[in-house]
């Protein structure tokens, strides 16, 4: 009921700087109120002005700090960051006082951000590719995963191309694999590199026993394909990454962002995925997301989910009696035919999972998956609150 | 959604015409059959059994390398594997995966046994084609130690399934040999760890509260036929007491009540009575309670012969039959009603999934020896049913060998059934080789050595290619012309 009682109508903030500067090297930190934690120079204490005794900490932190109080690498929270729990991890680079907060506890999905680099350029990317990680990334989730919470039910590598790592990609599936060992692995992947058969198995080499690689297809027709991706040649490669992944042994999820260029072959793609994986654990028909090239392409790529239903039924009832289990992401309630909700499922980040004020007064608002941040201002035409005398008729 | 031009954003980004270029570049053909569907139209199947349907002109300019990569049909041919360009690749590895897909049943030869415990039965159809014996205990019932050998031999199959049938006669006339194959087949499994079915063929009219109580333990199925309402049934299936349909009906309920619903299936075999009403028989199942039925030709062995039954009604008179059945059928299921006619949904099995099928008379090369075997009730070995249906009227061509001496490995590997086989690929037998249907049909030598004393057959004169090739090109016809029968049609192929 939590959400009919308080909705979310903005993104989590999960990056922010300090006032603060230290000359010292970044440090990747648990957040704990505990003053006698074990390793508390590997912790970042959230203070309460009393517990001044944290020398021996590699932070402390505090909303407010007393002018008086002397403490070493003390950082002054930002409001924002009011979510901060025990558990929580965060990275700290003293000398620019940037923050990131790379793990919440509490959080509903967590994500393993590995690199910003990416091989491919994909027209509505909501995160597009940096030439470098300015920061390094692989280093930092080395450190962070063995502080995670043991019990962490789920943890998805995404980027940037997280395969792009190479070896270290591996050894950070190994090591979720050894200090995660509850943890789901869902890996976001363009699945290009896995056409080189040594790289697929050494993903299959870490025998990770709940481990699926979500790889985007977006045509059945390699040009249509590379073009969304802006790769040529690109489609061969994902298209033999998938059949190396299966011949390993290593779960496939196929995903499909909708948009113009998706929605022309829609139903054609389902059918090309059927016929040709049948072996895909998972087909996810997901929504766009209005930022990165996304917002940037926008006015030719975006398309009203109002308009698109038939195909978008079709190609899932396809795909249905095809004995492949799909679902649909990124969808409001409200502007998908009700012969579609048992599909659209909860898939948006949390920190990133909004709804809007004229959700309000939504009776299917629990069920109903909501917006991106960014789709404040670019979301369908249709949205509007449903009441339940109109779900049941 | 109308197609508009991308403005995609600056010189971040190339536009679709430096991604196109290399599309209808190097364009190539792919192995394809093609057949005529209609005065306009061709059915083209590739090597992994998917199917375009095009137009006469689409197929000719395809075949000439005339087709414009522009033409909605290029992207079509381009995506389903017919032909290939310089924009990509992969299209060989694909359709050497699903080539292998469809072929994966070969590499674990058979998983379904039959166990032919006697030939007797208490019925006395004039249509039966398997040659029944009214009497003689001694010459027509299984020996023990032959099903102890039948065992052994059927545990060599490396296939990790075992689905044992349990045919005749009527098998329930020597259930003690049935209960003696089971516990017997448990028991070798606890070694094997292989899935284990049991299926007893039988007209129902001897089961018990003993028998029904035995299949609940080990989760016996029960197939049984029902050729339609009581009047055609009692006619077709007559028995002393002229109660089979009676008696049918009773064992279905008491088989469904002591066993779940789903513990029972049911055939029907078309007679001359049958021809002028398919929707009558097609109710009948609804009304028992069924949700799928298999609406089945006779086939040219043993008192069907003699008695002139085959030859009653054409194959023509059948396929009239057959489509008006399957008309009602899809009309039923629009209705609401959960029902399903079994052999298109496996022809639709065939073209729609990537999936191979189990049929065995729809098998290239054919299912004989390979898809099936099958243990007489004088231990002779046989290729399937129908080799052993064939054998009773003299003719012993598909008999494989013996249990007493033979092994699953010299059965499966003799001269006899390597020879047979080599007849039976289709994707290499005249007229066969080059017809658009191939994927979806098969080869049954037992019924072109019947027909024509040819293994292979001459497809012109055989009722099988007649058959099955107007039984495709109407389900095809469906699929593409008639959406909402296109709808209940896709629905049977989970």
């Amino acid at each position: 009921m939590d959400s009919l009682m308080q909705m979310k109508t903005e993104a989590t903030v999960l990056h922010a700087k300090f006032s603060e500067r230290y000359d010292r090297e970044p440090c990747v930190l648990r957040v704990t109120r505990n003053a006698d934690v074990n390793q508390p120079d590997r912790h970042a204490l959230l203070s309460t002005e009393k517990q001044a005794n944290s020398v021996a900490f590699g932070a402390t932190l505090s909303y407010q700090w007393n002018l008086s109080t002397s403490v070493p690498m003390r950082f002054t929270l930002p409001d924002a960051f009011g979510y901060l729990d025990e558990g929580d991890i965060l990275r700290i680079s003293p000398r620019s006082g940037d923050v990131w907060v790379m793990y919440r506890v509490n959080a509903r999905t967590h994500s393993v951000f590995v690199t910003e680099r990416c091989n491919s350029w994909c027209v509505m990317c909501s995160q597009p590719p940096k030439p470098r990680d300015s920061v390094n990334l692989a280093d930092a989730w080395e450190q962070a995963i063995p502080f995670m919470d043991p019990l962490t039910p789920e943890l998805g590598f995404t980027g940037g191309e997280p395969t792009l790592l190479g070896d270290r990609f591996i050894k950070l599936l190994t090591l979720a694999r050894d200090c995660l060992p509850k943890a789901a692995i869902h890996v976001l992947s363009n699945g290009r590199l896995f056409a080189y058969l040594s790289f697929a198995e050494a993903v299959a080499s870490v025998k990770h026993n709940d481990l699926i690689v979500g790889i985007p297809l977006y045509s059945d027709i390699g040009w249509r394909h590379d073009h969304v991706v802006q790769a040529p040649h690109s489609f061969d490669q994902t298209v033999r990454g998938i059949l190396n992944l299966a011949r390993v042994g290593v779960a496939v999820e196929i995903r499909v962002v909708l948009h113009r260029l998706t929605l022309e072959r829609l139903l054609e793609l389902a059918q090309f995925i059927a016929r040709n994986f049948p072996f895909a654990a998972h087909v996810a028909l997901m929504g766009y997301e209005p930022i990165g090239f996304g917002r940037t392409n926008l006015r030719s790529l975006w398309v009203d989910p109002v308009e698109y239903h038939e195909p978008l039924k079709r190609a899932v009832q396809w795909l249905v009696q095809q004995g492949i289990a799909v679902s649909i992401y990124n969808h409001q309630r409200c502007i998908l035919p009700e012969s579609l909700w048992p599909f659209a499922v909860k898939s948006i980040s949390d920190w990133k999972n909004i709804y809007l004020p004229i959700c309000e007064g939504c009776e299917a608002r629990q069920d109903c998956g909501g917006f991106f941040h960014s789709a404040v201002d670019a979301h369908s035409a249709h949205i509007k609150p449903l009441q339940v005398h109109s779900l049941l008729s | 959604m109308k197609r508009v031009l991308l403005p995609l954003h600056g010189t971040t980004f190339q536009s679709e015409a430096a991604f196109q270029s290399q599309a209808g570049k190097e364009y190539a053909l792919l192995p394809m059959r093609f057949l005529k569907l209609d005065a306009s139209r061709y059915v083209m199947t590739n090597m992994a059994a998917e199917y375009v349907i095009v137009d006469k002109a689409t197929l000719h300019r395809y075949v000439r390398h005339e087709l414009s990569s522009d033409d909605p049909a290029y992207e079509l041919l381009k995506s389903r594997h017919f032909l290939l360009d310089a924009d990509s690749r992969i299209a060989l590895d694909l359709l050497a995966c699903k080539y292998r897909t469809k072929h994966s049943l070969l590499s674990q030869l058979t998983s379904l046994f039959m166990f032919v415990v006697t030939l007797r039965c208490e019925h006395s159809c004039p249509y039966c084609q398997v040659s029944r014996q009214s009497q003689d205990r001694k010459a027509f019932d299984m020996q023990t130690a032959h099903a102890e050998r039948a065992i052994e031999l059927m545990f060599e199959t490396p296939s990790p399934a075992i689905k044992v049938e349990f045919q005749g006669g009527e098998p329930l006339l020597n259930f003690e040999l049935i209960r003696w194959i089971v516990e017997r087949v448990v028991a070798r499994n606890r070694d094997s760890q292989k899935s284990v079915s049991f299926v007893i063929t039988t007209n129902l009219a001897l089961i018990n509260d003993e028998i029904l109580e035995f299949c609940a333990d080990y989760g016996v199925f029960i197939s049984t036929s029902l050729d339609g309402p009581r009047e055609l049934h009692n006619a077709n299936r007559p028995r002393p007491g002229n109660d089979s349909y009676e008696r049918t009906v009773a064992g279905i309920e008491r088989v469904r009540y002591r066993l779940g619903g789903d513990s029972v299936a049911a055939l029907m075999t078309t007679t001359r009575l049958s021809l002028a009403q398919p929707e009558a028989i097609v109710d009948e199942y609804i009304t028992r309670g069924f949700t799928s039925i298999f609406l089945r030709c006779l086939s040219p062995f043993g008192f069907a012969v003699k008695t002139g039954a085959v030859g009653s009604y054409s194959i023509e008179e059948w396929l009239i039959f057959y489509r008006r059945a399957l008309a009602h059928i899809i009309e039923r299921c629009r209705q609401g009603v959960a029902i399903r006619e079994d052999y298109a949904a496996l022809i639709l099995r065939k073209a729609l999934t990537p999936f191979p099928t189990h049929y065995v008379d729809l098998q290239s090369p054919a299912g004989i020896g390979l898809a099936c075997l099958a243990f007489n009730y004088d231990g002779n070995i046989y290729a399937s049913d129908e080799s052993r249906m064939l054998a009773e009227m003299k003719d012993t061509t598909f008999q494989l060998g013996h249990v007493e001496h033979d092994s699953l490995a010299s059965v499966v590997g003799s001269d006899r059934l390597i020879r047979l086989l080599g007849d039976t690929m289709s994707e290499s037998v005249p007229i066969c080789h080059e017809c658009g249907v191939q994927p979806y049909c098969g080869s049954d030598p037992v019924y072109h050595h019947a027909t024509q004393g040819d293994a292979i057959g001459h497809k012109p004169r055989s009722g099988f290619c007649r058959k099955n090739m107007e039984v495709i090109r109407h389900l095809l016809t469906l699929m593409e012309d008639d959406p909402s029968s296109a709808e209940v049609l896709r629905s049977w192929i989970r």
